[in-house]
């Protein structure tokens, strides 16, 4: 099909304003009269809290309200409702927060804070997810004595113990990785404000403003048709910003007890402290294949380090397990995990949400086995490679699939034969991942009203947030192709639940997706009212008009042509007038998993692979990355400015975390909590040559044929590293970050 | 948790000072007390928003400024010591509605996602082209290497400062403020 906008190098719509400065962010936003918030958290980890006293707090001039759990009405938040606002009787990790104060300043608001006494009674703490288990351990919630999350997963298809038992070759291990921070740039914000009739107004940079409502509404008690969320600009969010926090719905409490517009900004260490992590896993994986190198089964059990509260962090095993059971094919497959209770701040969401952490171990298992079978490791993941049009044990409808083509063209482009120096290596990871949206809540959907005025402007209106990734120009994009006017005529309105449909929120890759396809029907019912409206006009059929330029004109004779606005115009303006109006609710044909876990999540599935080429100095221990490349199996490019900067972006997120980045704990406290500290990764330390790769097989079921990429970037990356680290150094590290500490300690122990 | 700018107490303000600000070319007249950032003057009391707040202790390039030409992390510089300097932020870039050449390039050449670090990393490439207006790949991620980003990679941003310095350099594009050498070395930027 020929198109005009999409496949272009569009810039993002909100550019200028972010070149100019002119972009408004959570911190640019002020009420009149606004108080700002600030939060006194646990000084310990796991603590009976006997009394809080505020006097001397009230008493800081400027303070307009302290609060404390036993001075507000409020519920618990998260999918599982184990997390109070304010945490009353007991602390459970060193986040939690034990009293709140709006005051007129945040030098007030912070002098509050300090002067706020609370007795605790510290309690025996755990920060060892095994140690949890143990028996004896400290129980830290009282509905979870065992202290494990209720949430389980447990899959099984085959006979994998079996199978393993009869493979030619069967390699185990055990593989950890780490805390890691999200690391926006934007420090955490919330402003929540109530109008006189009791109706609340949040500015949040939530990724879930419909789901935000939910919760605010059952946390709080406030009905949900009485609370609006509006986002400003958001600087950074990769799954951080899924669950609905407890400093929201302070800000919220603060603003009703106060009387006053609140504001909470969180400082950098913070953000370092108080935002959620990645969750660290302790993965054990078994994979067995036969003389020929197919393989045959795959064991895999997975132990997450919770923290203190269930999040949706807790849920990440569900996407795990996709690669786990599906990246290549095997008849035999078996995964549990679990998620644990401990005192250590809380795990939440982040991009890729646990499949990088799977990968990980799978990829280094696919490699040992090559080794072991004596197949060249590109060669062996090909012929383990899905195919298209198959299904996976989880049931998974594998419709379009070019895992084979990445792994051939990563392999090729790095130079996968070529010569290498000493403590040079490469290698190579694929990945399966969520391309069609993700269905984890009752609906996937997205809704779009497209609204076409009278100066042909079109106005998107939708419930899909924009967080930094490209959607919203992907929106326009769609809707300037289906229309046939130029990108610049688009408006996307989507911060602002009170006006856009509803959508389950920015996660699993899926906005362009789904919000696309929704942009695509709302604008399909305004092109077909014009068609008819021109056709008459023109002498032909509806069918056979085409919209370009701004006009709508016959296939045939483009001299036969009316400008849209003029069109709109003359519907509009006249008796019995009519708007161009269209709307679309676009939920995609995936299933929600049966509590076996079976069922064909999304409607489409991405795939890549990363190869990687490393040099190693055996005197220090520290990688070099020299080359990498990632190809991707993503459908079709809509806009291949966006894509690019979607997969570079990922990729260096990876590199952190397979390189440097890590939360460093000492008794549930973090101890780097400072960009100095805390190593993500800078400009020098992202390798200047990233090549990359699209391949572009359209899904049927996508917009245009595109599929959900902007977790895929980063889901291969860190396993690429390690099998092309296990190359160099003729040994394998199981636990990252792969710093030059485990790298020499490696050598050594081989040596 | 105390905010990295010190041990200011709502009973304790100090006494407030008169600072003389040209900021983007205009005299500005505030009020500061002694221990009031360049960063919180711009943004909370002249309303010159687009310079952003990213960690408060000179280690993230979000609140980057050029003062006296040379690129400061703002929240590092007490108002104070900028009393008689001349500051360029964000908004000063453009002039007319024309954008800066490097403005420009970050558009067109997709540096710009979340856009958080946008303004803090093109003012340090102002900075950067002023003192070499023809950077290989090499010189420009050691100039910006005080400016993180979480979304991009640098890969765009890198190639979009290389872009805008080959256009400043055929004449295609004028070159951005930045006219004064350095005259104050607080809080100076590596």
């Amino acid at each position: 099909m020929a198109t005009r906008v999409v496949g272009t190098r569009v810039p993002k719509i909100d550019a200028w304003e972010k070149v100019t400065g002119a972009v408004r962010y959570g911190h640019d936003v002020t009420l009149p009269g606004m108080l700002h918030g600030k939060i006194l958290r646990s000084a310990h980890p796991h603590a009976r809290i006997l009394r809080v006293d505020t006097r001397a707090a009230e008493r800081v001039p400027g303070v307009k309200c302290v609060l404390t759990a036993d001075r507000v009405r409020a519920g618990k938040l998260g999918f599982l409702a184990d997390q109070p606002v304010l945490k009353g009787d007991k602390a459970r990790c060193v986040r939690d927060e034990i009293a709140a104060v709006a005051a007129a300043s945040e030098e007030a608001a912070e002098e509050a804070c300090e002067a706020i006494r609370v007795e605790y009674e510290p309690l025996p703490a755990v920060f060892d997810p095994v140690e949890a288990m143990e028996p004896g351990a400290p129980t830290i919630h009282e509905h979870a004595p065992d202290n494990l999350v209720k949430h389980r997963f447990d899959f099984r298809y085959g006979d994998p113990e079996r199978a393993l038992g009869r493979s030619a070759h069967v390699v185990e291990g055990e593989y950890r990785t780490q805390f890691v921070a999200h690391c926006c740039m934007e420090p955490c914000f919330v402003l929540a404000t109530f109008d006189g009739q009791g109706r609340l107004t949040i500015h949040s940079t939530t990724q879930v403003p419909y789901l935000m409502q939910g919760h605010i509404s059952r946390a709080l008690g406030i009905q949900g048709s009485a609370i609006r969320v509006v986002q400003p600009a958001i600087g950074g969010a990769f799954g951080s910003k899924l669950d609905t926090h407890a400093y929201e719905a302070i800000a919220v409490l603060l603003a009703r007890h106060s009387g006053a517009p609140v504001r909470i900004l969180y400082t950098r260490e913070e953000e370092f402290v108080c935002a959620p992590t990645k969750q660290p896993m302790i993965i054990r994986m078994a994979t067995g294949c036969d003389a020929e190198g197919r393989l045959t089964a795959r064991i895999c059990d997975a132990t997450l380090d919770n923290g203190a509260y269930a999040s949706w962090g807790a849920t990440t095993p569900h996407i795990m397990m996709i690669g786990v059971s599906s990246l290549y094919r095997v008849d035999n497959v078996a995964f549990s995990a679990r998620s644990v209770y401990t005192n250590n701040p809380w795990s939440g969401a982040f991009r890729g949400y646990g499949n990088p952490q799977g990968t990980f171990a799978i990829e280094q298992q696919m490699d040992e086995l090559a080794q072991r079978t004596g197949i060249d490791p590109v060669r062996f993941r090909i012929r383990n490679a899905n195919h298209p049009d198959s299904v996976t044990p989880q049931g998974f409808r594998i419709t379009t699939c070019a895992l084979q083509e990445c792994l051939d063209t990563a392999a090729t482009r790095i130079g996968w034969s070529a010569p290498k120096e000493p403590w040079e290596g490469v290698g190579i990871a694929g990945m399966i991942h969520v391309g069609g949206g993700g269905r984890v809540y009752k609906s996937d959907g997205c809704g779009v009203i497209a609204k076409l005025d009278d100066f042909g402007r079109l106005t998107l209106a939708t419930g899909a947030t924009e967080i930094g990734t490209g959607s919203d120009t992907a929106m326009a994009m769609l809707a300037a192709e289906e229309l046939g006017i130029p990108v610049r005529n688009v408006s996307v309105i989507n911060n602002d639940t009170d006006v856009g449909p509803w959508d389950v929120g920015i996660h699993a890759s899926r906005t362009t997706f789904i919000a696309g396809n929704a942009t695509i029907r709302a604008c399909r019912r305004i092109r077909d009212r014009l068609a008819q409206l021109a056709a008459p006009e023109l002498g032909c059929g509806p069918e056979a008009l085409v919209f370009a330029d701004g006009r709508v004109s016959r296939a045939d004779d483009a001299s036969k042509s009316v400008p849209l606005d003029r069109l709109v115009r003359s519907a509009h303006f006249r008796d019995d007038g009519e708007m161009f109006v269209g709307q679309a609710f676009y939920d995609p044909p995936n299933r929600f998993q049966d509590p076996q876990w079976r069922g064909n999540v999304s409607a489409t599935y991405s795939f890549a692979a990363h190869a990687v080429r490393v040099r190693v100095d055996p005197e220090t221990g520290r990688i070099a990355v020299l080359r990498f490349v990632a190809a991707h199996d993503v459908g079709k490019v809509i806009n291949p400015l966006g894509l690019e900067g979607q997969i570079e972006g990922a990729v260096a997120q990876g590199l952190g975390f397979a390189l440097t980045e890590q939360v460093q704990l000492a008794a549930g406290r973090m101890q780097n909590a400072s960009f100095l500290d805390y190593k993500m990764l800078g400009p020098r330390d992202v390798p200047a040559d990233i090549d990359l790769q699209f391949i572009e097989k359209p899904d049927a079921e996508g917009p245009y044929g595109a599929k959900g990429v902007s977790e895929a970037g980063l889901i291969p990356t860190a396993a690429a590293v390690a099998n092309a680290v296990a190359d160099a150094i003729g040994c394998r590290i199981h636990e990252l970050p792969l710093t030059p500490e485990r790298v020499l300690a490696a050598i050594r122990g081989a040596g | 948790m105390r905010r990295a700018d010190g041990e200011r107490r709502a009973a304790r303000v100090p006494a407030e000072r008169p600072v003389t600000l040209i900021v983007n070319g205009v005299r500005r007249l505030v009020h500061a007390p002694p221990n009031r950032t360049l960063l919180d003057v711009l943004r909370d009391t002249l309303g010159l928003t687009g310079t952003n707040r990213g960690c408060n202790q000179g280690d993230c390039g979000a609140c980057t400024v050029l003062l006296d030409g040379a690129s400061v992390n703002a929240c590092l510089v007490l108002a104070v010591d900028a009393d008689g300097s001349d500051v360029t932020t964000i908004e000063g870039l453009a002039e007319r509605g024309e954008l800066h050449p490097l403005q420009r390039a970050f558009v067109d050449e997709g540096a710009v996602q979340c856009g958080y670090c946008t303004p803090g990393m093109i003012v340090q490439a102002v900075d950067l082209l002023r003192r070499n207006p023809e950077p290989d790949e090499q010189a420009i991620r050691i100039g910006i290497e005080g400016n993180l980003c979480r979304c991009t990679g640098y890969a765009k941003i890198v190639k979009a400062i290389a872009a805008a310095a080959r256009g400043m350099k055929a004449g295609t594009a004028r070159p951005g403020p930045g006219r004064k050498p350095a005259t104050t070395t607080t809080g100076r930027k590596k």
